[in-house]
């Protein structure tokens, strides 16, 4: 494992909580817009694409998909249609997921500059940065920097000389968890209700106004430039595991130190729970945790010697999804966490397909009746059927199949705490 | 072709459809709510769940939607494992937790989707123990009653309303298990189309607000198939009956005609049948005679030396026009149609004769890629063509999207890809119409400058075609314009029609169309007829009205016979009035008492289209059969049938051969040869399926023994039925009928319309053994075609300080003659004006609050002032057809503004 | 009617998309910023402008969280009620609040002064439980700090 003091931080080391963001000049000193000025001059847009795919990079907004992967699936050359677009998804409203607003509000230019790297790959003419109104801070900054990078001639046309023309947008949602899903979040740009779209097509080929476009969420982006500028193998090196690069890990929950840290990929979970985190608070017990938001599996007492990335805790029955840990401990409801958890979800559905629009409701109604005392031993069968409906493949979004994840783990995990809420008639850790 | 698997069962399959539309269209039986085969699918509901396996030794599968997978060769499905029926089960329990359960007191019983699917995916208990959601309701106009507590979230009403017919007032709010689908506020539905909620939505949401008013359960309506009546598009509708009276119209599907749809003239337009205005008895100068009486006495007139004529309809059947021909002799039968209006129909028919453009179905107008429009208000007129054609500018932007391998009835990612291209769509009109929204171009125009520029594409398509002169600049630009796009589509449409009152604009279309089939293509032509039997009667009868008149004026005959029509709707007010002062007898034959049969001196009660059978000619030239729905108490019967009365009292002898209305269809097949067609559009009398006839009534047609019990506990025996396969009974063959029989669409299992699907050779397709109709006029192509270019091109209109050109302008809800019976049109039509531009209107000192003369034959008559803004400068908005208002089909040329009377 | 200010806020929104109804939300924020909330004249204004129906616009507008169809306070309290905070402790919070205002979730003081909103994650979980009011984020939720941070807003 790298030592803590030497190992490199590519996505963080211009953050400075303290000091705020480096403006314009404190960037390009720091060394950026460098891997940018090497993409656009002296690679073509495909050898771009090759170098990310080769990197390993995958996708940071939960799924982890192959980010290389994905751009090559754009339509390119004379026919390709255009306006392209790269859209970079900046809603982060997962719960308990705090990882883009780091970088937001740490080094808006790295942003910028994985964003113009991926613009250029895939050829888009336009880019937007869909950000959640809640980020009001970043705003600003993503606005002074947008304007500072448009100035100095990184945006706009014929950027370092090269030809290439980008123009870059901030767009401020109106606020709705679904319009972080990638196609939802297309709709929304179009001023559309942020109803999700059936895939195929993708929106590689029909995406942002029925053109070709990528989106792509913020951390996934800050790492490209980098790729770009030290090379396949360097970004290889920083992970300790086959998935490249660094990776943001946050904890919350009622640990000693909650927070964000940049760690190789592949740390484990002790370590960043209790290394970084600093175990529990005094006199609390640890339970389960849900390994990267509110849509991932409960993660328990047996799996903290995992390592955090996406093929490890993918086995394990969980998802690494945004990194971001929830923790749960002895004096938190495992029952009234999974309520608050399917309230959640049942206010942020769509209403498109039935088993989210109508299942999430239900799963809400039984639970708030075991949580009050008045649950029925076979609520829980209901429940896990309600789970396997909500399942991947039978809703129109991953929304729902999110929302059944840490109901069928917490199902199957707590268990007891379900029955004795039932038995008991009413919630142990209430009066 | 594709050879996919279902449940162990080999299919041979179209590959590339979706696997619910292709097992549907194979018979079987998988529940779906969001999809509609007109609509397309977008996975929302997740009913149609089914496991797909890899390949042969996958043993688990995955659930797949049907409706979103395209069926591919070597396909392995599962619709029966326990795991896709359990989903299946639970998407209903999902729908149910907020569904109220009011199925007793729910307009849809008996005929709801969601009843069906509940049924059909076995979810039968509710375990559900939790509150409801409740929302408020809409006050949405007339026609349509809302129930948003019913409300399952398919989408489908917004699908069908906004997508679909391109209305903009009704739309979904709110999201989560809280989607609202409304207006914004209360109010009257935009669309001419929002009567199809009705059938779209899946339960009791969207229901039909005028059938509340005389509620009946569909097992209890006697229904049978027929032809609406209100324009010239024949749209096929199945009218359901209940202690004499009709009681709603439902879609009957065509695939060649309206498809799955009907517009609300046509759907709500039928109280006049039910109307207190309706005449039940024959009467003898205003008084009620008994029927012998009344046949005896026009006998008499009919024997009197100076004989009669006959003044036949265009809104009768082909069967009581010919009967009446035959009555007064074919050089004294007219086919009623007034001077301008004959002139028109004439010459369309001969347009459509001649070809060499095709006249296009409903079907083939849809499926059009780039479209011209010449003067005629498609959406007022002849409504259902203007819904095909909204669909027509979706095919060009269809083309690319193999591209992206998007299959054509994925209709979310369709959309998406296409977002607002739109095919070439051109539309000449005097005023706004309701396509302008899709169309490419627009120009406003007064009718002998549409005419004008329809000659001038035709030139630059073919410059043997003649070309206007003086042309100015633009309409020459856009002239040419058109013409270049037409040239290069493949199935190019050109529409026009009577409506605008102007021959020159019908030669113009003609001229287009021949010069695109000179130049090698396939184009059609869809020419509009007024009313439904508009082409039939012009195809029976050349000589109209203005004939008439000059015969009576010459011959003074004893009698004239008017056949279901009130001419003061045809002619000026005071040519009808002197017809009838130069005959001394006039007999009316009709149903309605109107301003001809105040003047009657015998009136004959007669049945209306729901009680009668016969054909008729829509404007594509389409004969079709309508079938009576009830018998009319008596003695009102068939206009045919009292003709036929008379004619036996004069001692006719074909008369006594008519012994049914296959009789009658005979012999005017052998004497009128271009209408000999028609045979093969009716199924004949004597045509039994295993012995039996087709009932009209369901196999659950309660109450039979008790609905009359107050007048006589004996039930009566049913009544006859000589004319049709038909019988007025729940007894007989309850199987699928031939497709023009089919009284109504249901299916074990299936007790909505959605059953129709059993009914169709393929779900979409044409129905089973053949949509119904006959074609009769087929083009004469190339060479062949006997006609040529016409060549009298009008004058430019050029407007005069302080006068206005009178242009027809047409109304869905008023210009129809019958169906403003129907308090919900009657109160969404509107009343009489004159549409003046503003400026024309400040040029002579008029405001809105004006009262203008607007002359009409000999009289004028004081009309209102409204702005219209789309109107050009110097031409005047007059709405044809209004009740209060028969003068406006006197009003033409153009007239001096005299100055405004202030109010 | 849109007032000058709003409407050229809006033109200059719409040029940053290949089609006109792609700004209809950043233009409804834009009124809303001015007015406070989108009422149904506003909805028809914004329609007007973005050459859709209100009918149209308001499917649009009541999608989204952010857009009050319903009149608020001068100051909108946001309390985020997500996994992370309710672990934290947000349900107290929501009862200080409540008690301290004297009004329940989605309403708004007499005086018109707050109105107080849940709102889902705010991605401030390590310094859980968080709320906004106006624009401004608060973390780290005690009473008594919700006393003083109230103080702020007049
Ligand atoms: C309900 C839902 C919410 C999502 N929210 C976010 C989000 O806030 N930010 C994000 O980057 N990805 C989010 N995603 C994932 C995106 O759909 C998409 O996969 C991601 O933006 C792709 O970027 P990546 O490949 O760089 O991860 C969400 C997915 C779902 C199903
Ligand atoms: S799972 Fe369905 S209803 Fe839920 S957000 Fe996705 S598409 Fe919408
Ligand atoms: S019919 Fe297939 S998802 Fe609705």
């Amino acid at each position: 494992m790298p030592s803590e003091k030497n190992m490199e931080r590519p996505l963080t080391k211009n953050i400075d909580p303290d000091r705020g963001p480096l403006d314009l000049k404190g960037y390009v000193a720091a060394g950026g817009y460098e891997g940018a000025r090497k993409a656009l001059t002296s690679h073509q847009p495909g050898d771009v694409t090759e170098l990310v795919k080769n990197s390993g990079l995958k996708g940071r907004g939960g799924a982890g998909f192959s980010t290389g992967m994905k751009w090559s699936f754009v339509p390119m050359g004379e026919d390709a249609p255009h306006p392209k677009y790269l859209v970079c998804n900046a809603d982060e409203m997962e719960p308990g997921t705090f990882k883009d607003r780091l970088l937001l509000e740490g080094d808006p230019h790295s942003l910028i500059e994985g964003m113009i790297v991926a613009a250029y790959a895939i050829q888009a003419d336009v880019a937007y940065i869909f950000l959640r109104w809640g980020y009001t801070h970043a705003a600003g900054l993503l606005r002074r920097a947008i304007s500072e990078a448009e100035e100095a001639g990184y945006l706009g046309k014929n950027i370092f000389s090269s030809g290439y023309n980008l123009e870059m947008y901030l767009h401020i949602s109106a606020g709705r968890y679904i319009c972080g899903e990638e196609t939802a979040l297309l709709s929304s740009l179009e001023g559309k209700r942020a109803n999700p779209r059936a895939k195929p097509p993708f929106p590689q080929v029909s995406g942002l106004f029925g053109k070709p476009t990528i989106v792509q969420n913020v951390e996934t982006l800050c790492n490209v430039h980098h790729i770009l500028n030290h090379g396949v193998d360097w970004y290889k090196n920083l992970s300790l595991t086959e998935e490249g690069g660094t990776k943001l890990y946050g904890v919350s929950g009622k640990v000693k130190n909650p927070g964000c840290w940049e760690l190789p990929m592949g740390t484990p979970v002790r370590e960043i729970l209790e290394g970084h985190a600093g175990g529990m608070r005094d006199g609390l017990q640890f339970r389960g945790l849900l390994p990267g938001g509110a849509s991932t599996d409960f993660l328990v007492e047996e799996h903290l010697d995992l390592a955090m990335d996406y093929a490890t805790i993918g086995k394990a029955g969980s998802r690494m999804g945004t990194g971001t840990m929830i923790v749960m401990d002895d004096q938190t409801c495992p029952v009234g966490m999974a309520l608050n958890l399917q309230q959640f979800f049942a206010q942020e559905s769509c209403g498109w397909c039935t088993p989210c629009r109508d299942g999430l409701p239900h799963v809400v109604k039984i639970l708030s009746a075991i949580e009050n005392g008045e649950g029925r031993m076979e609520d829980l069968d209901k429940l896990s059927a309600m789970c396997k409906y909500m399942g991947p493949g039978n809703t129109f979004c991953a929304l729902a199949p999110g929302a059944a994840e840490p109901l069928q783990s917490a199902l199957k995990y707590f268990r007891e705490d379900f029955e004795n809420h039932i038995q008991g008639k009413k919630c142990p850790w209430r009066n | 072709m594709a050879t996919i698997e279902i449940d162990g069962k080999e299919y041979e399959v179209e590959a590339g459809k979706n696997l619910l539309h292709v097992a549907l269209s194979l018979g079987l039986n998988l529940p779906y709510f969001c999809w509609h085969p007109a609509l397309g699918s977008v996975g929302a509901c997740r009913q149609c769940a089914v496991k797909q396996y890899k390949d042969k030794d996958d043993q688990h599968g995955r659930l797949v939607m049907a409706c979103m997978t395209p069926v591919s060769d070597g396909m392995r499905i599962t619709v029966e494992d326990p795991e896709s029926k359990t989903f299946r089960a639970t998407v209903i329990e999902s729908l149910m937790t907020n569904h109220p359960h009011d199925c007793p007191i729910c307009d849809e019983g008996g005929e709801c989707h969601l009843q069906d699917m509940t049924v059909m995916s076995g979810h039968n208990y509710r375990d559900y123990r939790f509150k409801k959601r409740t929302f408020n309701n809409q006050y949405l106009g007339p026609h349509i009653n809302h129930e948003m507590n019913r409300c399952i979230t398919c989408y489908r009403c917004v699908r069908f309303y906004r997508d679909y017919a391109g209305g903009r007032d009704l739309d979904e709010y709110a999201s989560k298990n809280h989607v609202y689908f409304g207006r914004f506020e209360d109010g009257v539905l935009e669309s001419e189309f929002s009567g199809n909620l009705v059938e779209v939505c899946p339960t009791g949401v969207f229901t039909d607000k005028e059938l509340k008013k005389h509620y009946t359960r569909k097992w209890d309506l006697q229904t049978a198939p027929s032809i609406c009546v209100h324009c010239g598009v024949g749209c096929n509708i199945i009218p359901g009956e209940r202690y004499g009276q009709l009681r709603r119209i439902l879609n009957r599907y065509n695939s060649e005609v309206n498809g799955y749809f009907l517009c609300d003239r046509g759907r709500f337009g039928y109280e006049f049948v039910n109307s207190s205005e309706r005449i039940r008895e024959p009467k003898l100068s205003s008084d009620v005679a008994s029927k012998s009486d009344a046949i005896s006495q026009i006998v008499g007139w009919l024997k009197d030396g100076k004989g009669a004529i006959g003044i036949g309809s265009p809104r009768a059947s082909l069967e009581s026009n010919f009967a009446l021909r035959e009555l007064v002799g074919k050089d004294r039968f007219f086919n009623g149609l007034g001077v301008k209006e004959n002139r028109l129909a004439s010459l369309a028919l001969k347009i459509l004769r001649e070809g060499p453009a095709r006249s296009a179905s409903l079907n083939d107008a849809e499926k059009a890629d780039a479209v011209l429009v010449l003067g005629e208000d498609v959406t007022q007129t002849a409504p259902m063509l203007a819904l095909k054609l909204r669909q027509s500018v979706r095919n060009v932007p269809m083309e690319s999207l193999s591209q992206a391998n998007i299959p054509q009835w994925h209709d979310g990612a369709v959309r998406e890809f296409a977002q607002d291209s739109k095919g070439p769509f051109f539309i000449a009109s005097v005023k706004a119409t309701r396509l302008d929204d899709i169309a490419t171009e627009t120009y406003r125009l007064a009718p002998s400058d549409i005419a004008r520029l329809g000659f001038a594409v035709a030139h630059h398509i073919d410059e043997s075609a003649p070309a206007p002169s003086g042309l100015d600049q633009e309409t020459e630009e856009a002239a040419k314009r058109i013409a270049e796009v037409l040239k290069n589509a493949k199935k190019p449409l050109v529409v026009s029609g009577t409506g605008s009152g102007e021959s020159a604009v019908l030669e113009a279309a003609a001229n287009v169309s021949r010069a695109l089939c000179s130049s090698g293509v396939q184009a059609g032509i869809s020419l509009n007829f007024p009313e439904c039997n508009s082409l039939g009667v012009s195809m029976l009868e050349e000589k109209g009205l203005e004939e008439a008149l000059e015969y009576v004026n010459a011959n003074h005959p004893a009698t004239v016979i008017v056949l279901e029509i009130d001419l003061y709707r045809r002619g000026a007010l005071e040519e009808i009035d002197r017809l009838f002062e130069e005959v001394s007898q006039i007999s009316c034959i009709d149903h309605l008492e109107n301003r001809t049969t105040a003047n009657a001196s015998a009136i004959l009660p007669c049945g209306t289209f729901a009680e009668s059978d016969g054909t008729m000619v829509n404007s594509e030239g389409r004969v079709q059969a309508f079938y009576q729905v009830f018998v009319p108490p008596d003695p009102i019967q068939e206009s045919w049938r009292w003709i036929r009365d008379l004619l036996l009292e004069t001692g006719n002898a074909k008369a006594k051969s008519w012994n049914d209305l296959d009789d009658v269809l005979e012999s005017l097949a052998s004497e009128i040869p271009d209408l000999a067609p028609a045979l093969d559009a009716v199924v004949s009398a004597d045509f039994r399926i295993a012995g039996q006839k087709i009932p009209r009534q369901p196999h659950r047609y309660s109450g039979r023994t008790a609905m009359r019990a107050n007048i006589d506990i004996h039930e009566p025996k049913p009544p006859q039925d000589p004319d049709s396969p038909l019988a007025f009974s729940m007894e007989g063959f309850h199987g699928k009928p031939p497709s023009g029989l089919a009284s109504r669409f249901w299916a074990p299992g299936w007790n909505s319309v959605q059953s129709l699907n059993k009914f169709q050779e393929e779900v979409g397709g044409p129905m089973r053994g053949g949509d119904p109709g006959k074609r009769l006029l087929e083009p004469i192509p190339g060479e062949a075609s006997p006609g040529q270019y016409y060549s009298s091109i009008p004058a430019a209109f050029s407007p005069e300080e302080g006068h206005l050109l009178i242009a027809h302008v047409h109304h869905i809800f008023g210009s129809d003659e019958l169906s403003v019976h129907s308090p919900g049109i009657d109160e969404l039509r509107p009343r009489p004006y004159v549409a003046i531009h503003p400026e024309d209107a400040k040029q002579c000192g008029l405001d809105e609050e004006s009262e203008i003369d607007v002359p009409a034959g000999e009289n004028s008559v004081t009309l209102k002032v409204t702005f219209e803004n789309s109107l050009p400068r110097g031409v005047a908005g007059i709405p044809m057809g209004l009740p209060e208002f028969p003068e406006a089909v006197a009003m033409s040329g153009s007239f001096k503004v005299q100055q405004g009377v202030k109010q | 009617m849109l007032t000058s200010e709003e409407r050229t806020e809006i033109e200059a929104e719409i040029a940053h998309y290949e089609q006109k109804q792609a700004a209809c939300i950043e233009a409804m924020k834009i009124v809303q910023k001015h007015r406070g909330w989108l009422s149904d004249d506003g909805i028809r204004d914004v329609a007007e402008i973005m050459e859709m129906t209100p009918a149209e616009l308001d499917s649009v507008a009541t999608f989204y969280n952010l857009l009050f169809r319903q009149p608020v306070g001068r100051h909108v309290v946001m309390v985020c009620d997500s996994v992370s905070c309710w672990i934290m402790g947000y349900e107290n919070i929501r009862q200080y609040l409540m008690d301290k205002l004297e009004i329940g979730m989605g309403e708004t003081t007499q005086d018109g002064r707050f109105t107080l909103l849940p709102i889902c994650c705010l991605g401030n979980c390590d310094r859980a439980p968080a709320m906004m009011v106006g624009e401004d984020l608060h973390q780290d939720l005690t009473p008594e700090k919700i006393d003083a941070i109230l103080e702020k807003y007049a």
